[in-house]
């Protein structure tokens, strides 16, 4: 096997798993001083769950009372708006309301209400059918609602990405395209088996996501959880829709199920989803199109004029949901070994929240480290409509995606960066090239060619 | 800036209306073309069947839309390549960003000629998982002929339309291998030799077919394909090429005040393809979706002389006739005709299955027009527009 080139023979931590949670993990550890190493199996970070979700920032309004999930949400909620300012990571302030569209559900408003009043979220309020009118004007007609003013949208990529760019500028290592595939634990000390070569670390944190279950069978000979994938399918609509509505659209749940949420997106467009589909398979993460058609005319229903307004995107996300409802952590204090796993519906809310407990425990584990005096901080270029773009500066030169006006300089800075993309998906998710209503029918050939030779796979070949 | 008309595109339609409108002695005529060249999809068709017309000669793609800008230059049109039109406001107000930065262009009279696109793979709701390599004609062209760039080697090839002919002549002079063609029809769309054609390069054509599901975790690996009574096969493959289905590129309409048409997804217009903002014009395949180079350019030459016209003239007061049409008509343009018009051009339909009737055009229960009609889909079928004129009444049509 390859030697690993990397800067310290033995880290502090390694964190397994570069989704939305070791992402924020590594940041933190960083931050509070450990020398951390975030080893992720794809070729660009977010290549599990958290590349699809809704992108919602979340008051755990009607997360599980007293749980660790609540705590982590709140934590992580309280964080994100503390450090978005210097991270340059956008927030949409829509509100969310939890809408009635019969009596059925109406009956159910008071105790949703009193269960956000009971998880500390004092401002959630109920409103009828009028006010939920007024307030957005474009929607069918309901009963009423709980509106929940702190609801929020957010970037579901830069965050992730500006919390391990972080980590990285202040010396943390990422290692990507390199998959962890076993490892024993002696002498005060990891030594793992990576598909690059041995690495060795104190602590082991598993931030596996999907297959959280499967790398602690892998180092600890056993798992206490066991995966069990949950598929959200999403369709998104063209920006002519962000018009037509600006509160977070959230069903009543019902046993079964959440149901399908309409919202806007940080990026100017309107998405609805997810749905909820248990599958065996982790890796695929399909869209069919009978499904898509039952979310198009869901969305429909909730706001009529969505009808004349084209669909620009589909996709679709897995949740690592296991075969219980809560987070699923294991401490080895003997093997110095922490995993968050089975974060199956919060984690892009509860990740920074997430990282501060983590840190908490690795501390109890005996971790000693001392936070950085001074760390550097590397704001996030802004691809959101909440702020100029690039395209609106003096002298941004060519445009390169029409659709989502991205420019030239634009892609060429997202491959100087700390953490560059690493596929298409990863430079999508930096830039938004490719990801506007022609779904890059206008601009592809050129992203192929500024992209030449620095993604795996590579968009084309010499013709 | 200030000017006489500014033309947001420069395509064949653009450049058309452009020409027009100098010849008839306008002074100021900006053509706003948002890729460093103008010429429009003509720019990445490296296959003949341009010009003829025009030049009178059978051309590339890139040739004649270098043709059509050279022409248009010696007009004493101003061409602004790299100015991106990112807002239509009342007024002719335009808001462009170009290399520098932003600026505004004000006009007299505006004239919309974005072109057409091949819709999406997410448009079209193609499920499965979301890989490399799945586009549409018009962007591998761009890959092929733009950039010397082959995007994958062994694709599926989905649609019959005439632009899907472009994409197996594409891939065939550039080693590309179309692994079998998939249609939804039980014939090809297109009138030309395609029910062979394919064939005789031994691609084998499934039709009554349908794409279910795109197989693939980094590149595109298999597609799906349902039979109709013939069951589902894989077929192995590394791309695959959704070809046709044209929708007008109108989002700048759509985000703006001008009314876009929901059946033709272009901006409704009046028989002289005047928008529901008086100021605006729109021309090519913005219009309607697809037509050929040659149409849309004689399209934008008759449209610039009347918009020349108008700049002469008050803005229209006269009373408007809709015109709607039902299935299985898909839509027409225009969507409704203004009194008192001289000339225009003959109204266009597209019907969304073959028929075989008559068409008549109705209005207040009497018949302007019938004829026998015999067509399939994306085959252009016209009316002339003096047999409408005098109508009162909303004009219906439909096939008996
Ligand atoms: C449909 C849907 C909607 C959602 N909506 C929201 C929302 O609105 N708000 C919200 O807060 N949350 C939401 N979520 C939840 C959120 O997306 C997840 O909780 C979160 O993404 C989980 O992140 P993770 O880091 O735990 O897992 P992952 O993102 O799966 O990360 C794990 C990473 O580990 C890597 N990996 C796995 N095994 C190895 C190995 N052996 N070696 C190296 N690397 C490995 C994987 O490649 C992967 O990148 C939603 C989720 C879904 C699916
Ligand atoms: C793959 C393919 C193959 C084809 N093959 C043939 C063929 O063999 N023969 C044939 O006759 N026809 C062919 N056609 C059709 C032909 O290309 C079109 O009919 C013709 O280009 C339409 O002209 P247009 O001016 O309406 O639009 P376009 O050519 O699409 O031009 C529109 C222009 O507007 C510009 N634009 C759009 N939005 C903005 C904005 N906001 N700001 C500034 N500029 C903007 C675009 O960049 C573009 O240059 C083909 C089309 C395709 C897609």
């Amino acid at each position: 096997m390859p030697e690993l080139a990397v800067k310290s023979n033995c880290y502090d931590v390694a964190i397994v798993g570069g989704g939305v949670v070791g992402c924020a993990v590594a940041r933190r550890l960083t931050l509070d001083g450990a020398r951390v190493v975030l080893i992720e199996k794809g070729a660009d970070i977010l290549s599990g769950a958290s590349k699809a979700n809704s992108a919602l920032l979340h008051t755990g309004f009607d997360a599980p009372a007293g749980s660790l999930e609540l705590q982590c949400m709140q934590a992580g909620y309280a964080e994100y708006l503390a450090i978005r300012a210097e991270l340059n990571l956008p927030l949409l302030e829509t509100g969310g309301m939890v809408i009635a569209w019969n009596e059925e559900q109406l009956s159910k408003l008071d105790g949703i209400l009193a269960q956000a009043h009971g998880n500390g979220v004092g401002d959630a309020v109920l409103v009828d059918g009028a006010a939920v009118a007024a307030r957005e004007p474009h929607l069918a007609p309901s009963l009423g609602a709980v509106l929940v003013p702190g609801e929020h949208v957010i970037d579901p990529w830069s965050a992730p990405l500006a919390y391990l760019t972080q980590a990285v500028v202040n010396g943390a290592e990422f290692l990507r395209s390199t998959e962890v595939i076993g490892g024993r634990f002696a002498d005060d000390e990891w030594a793992l088996d990576t598909s690059s070569g041995p690495l060795r670390a104190r602590f082991v944190v598993n931030c596996a996501g999907l297959f959280g279950d499967r790398l602690e069978a892998s180092l600890l000979g056993d798992a206490h959880f066991s995966i069990k994938p949950r598929k959200g399918q999403f369709l998104v609509f063209d920006k002519m829709a962000a018009k037509l509505m600006r509160t977070i659209i959230l069903p009543v749940p019902t046993e079964r199920t959440k149901g399908v949420v309409l919202a806007r997106t940080a990026f100017g467009n309107v998405l609805v989803g997810p749905t909820a589909e248990e599958q065996d398979d982790r890796v695929h993460a399909r869209t069919d199109e009978a499904t898509l058609e039952i979310l198009h005319d869901a969305a429909v229903a909730m706001i009529p004029e969505l009808a004349d307004v084209p669909v620009n995107a589909i996709y679709a996300g897995l949740r690592p949901a296991s075969e219980q409802k809560h987070y699923r952590i294991r401490r080895e204090d003997g093997r110095q070994f922490l995993t968050l796993g089975g974060i199956r519906s919060t984690g892009l809310t509860a990740a920074l929240g997430l990282a501060q407990f983590a840190a908490g425990e690795l501390r109890a584990m005996g971790l000693e480290i001392s936070a950085l005096a001074e760390p550097v901080v590397k704001p996030m270029p802004n691809i959101s409509e909440m702020a100029p773009r690039d395209w609106q500066a003096e002298n941004h030169g060519t445009i390169i995606c029409h659709c989502e006006l991205v420019t030239e300089r634009e892609i060429a800075a997202t491959f100087d960066t700390a953490v560059p993309p690493g596929d298409l998906g990863g430079l999508k998710r930096r830039t938004r090239a490719c990801m506007g209503r022609c779904q890059g029918f206008y601009c592809s050939a050129n992203v192929a060619r500024l992209s030449e030779g620095r993604l795996d796979p590579p968009m084309a070949a010499a013709s | 800036m200030k000017v006489d008309v500014a033309i947001v595109g420069g395509g064949p339609a653009g450049l058309g209306a452009a020409m027009a409108l100098r010849k008839a002695g306008i002074e100021r005529v900006v053509v706003i073309e948002r890729e460093p060249e103008a010429g429009g999809v003509p720019r990445h068709c490296g296959h003949p069947a341009f010009g003829m017309r025009e030049f009178g000669r059978l051309m590339s793609g890139p040739s004649y839309a270098r043709a059509l800008v050279r022409r248009a230059v010696q007009a004493g049109v101003e061409i602004l390549t790299r100015h991106s039109v990112v807002a239509l406001q009342p007024e002719g107000r335009l808001m462009v960003a170009n290399p520098a930065g932003s600026l505004e262009i004000v006009a007299r009279r505006v004239v919309l000629a974005t072109g057409a696109r091949e819709m999406s793979r997410a448009a079209r709701l193609v499920g499965g998982d979301r890989p490399l390599g799945v586009m549409n004609t018009g962007a591998l062209q761009a890959y092929i002929y733009l950039q010397g760039l082959a995007p994958f080697r062994r694709p599926v090839i989905v649609g019959t339309e005439l632009v899907s002919l472009s994409s197996i002549w594409t891939c065939m002079a550039h080693g590309i291998r179309p692994q079998a063609i998939v249609t939804g029809g039980d014939q090809a769309v297109a009138r030309w030799p395609l029910g062979f054609f394919p064939h005789l390069l031994g691609i084998p054509v499934h039709y009554r077919a349908q794409v279910q599901a795109i197989g693939g975790v980094g590149r595109v690996e298999s597609v799906a394909v349902v039979r109709e009574g013939r069951g589902a096969v894989e077929i192995a493959c590394d791309g695959v090429l959704l070809t046709g289905q044209f929708i007008p590129e109108s989002s700048l309409a759509r985000l703006s005040h001008i009314v876009v048409d929901r059946a033709s997804g272009g901006p409704a217009v009046d028989q002289v393809h005047r928008c529901s903002d008086p100021v605006y014009f729109a021309t090519g395949n913005l219009l309607r979706g697809i037509e050929t180079a040659g149409w849309c350019h004689r399209e934008g030459l008759a449209l610039g002389k009347r918009v020349a016209e108008d700049l002469a003239r008050d803005r229209p007061k006269g009373a408007q006739v809709s015109v709607s049409v039902s299935a299985p008509f898909k839509f027409s343009v225009p969507q409704r005709l203004a009194a008192d018009v001289a000339s225009a051009p003959d109204l266009q339909l597209r019907l969304t299955e073959p028929v075989s009737g008559t068409l008549v055009v109705e209005s207040g229960g009497r018949a302007l027009y019938r004829r026998p009609l015999r067509s399939r889909p994306e085959r252009r079928i016209l009316v002339p527009i003096q047999h409408l004129a005098g109508a009162r009444e909303p004009i219906t049509i439909r096939i008996e």
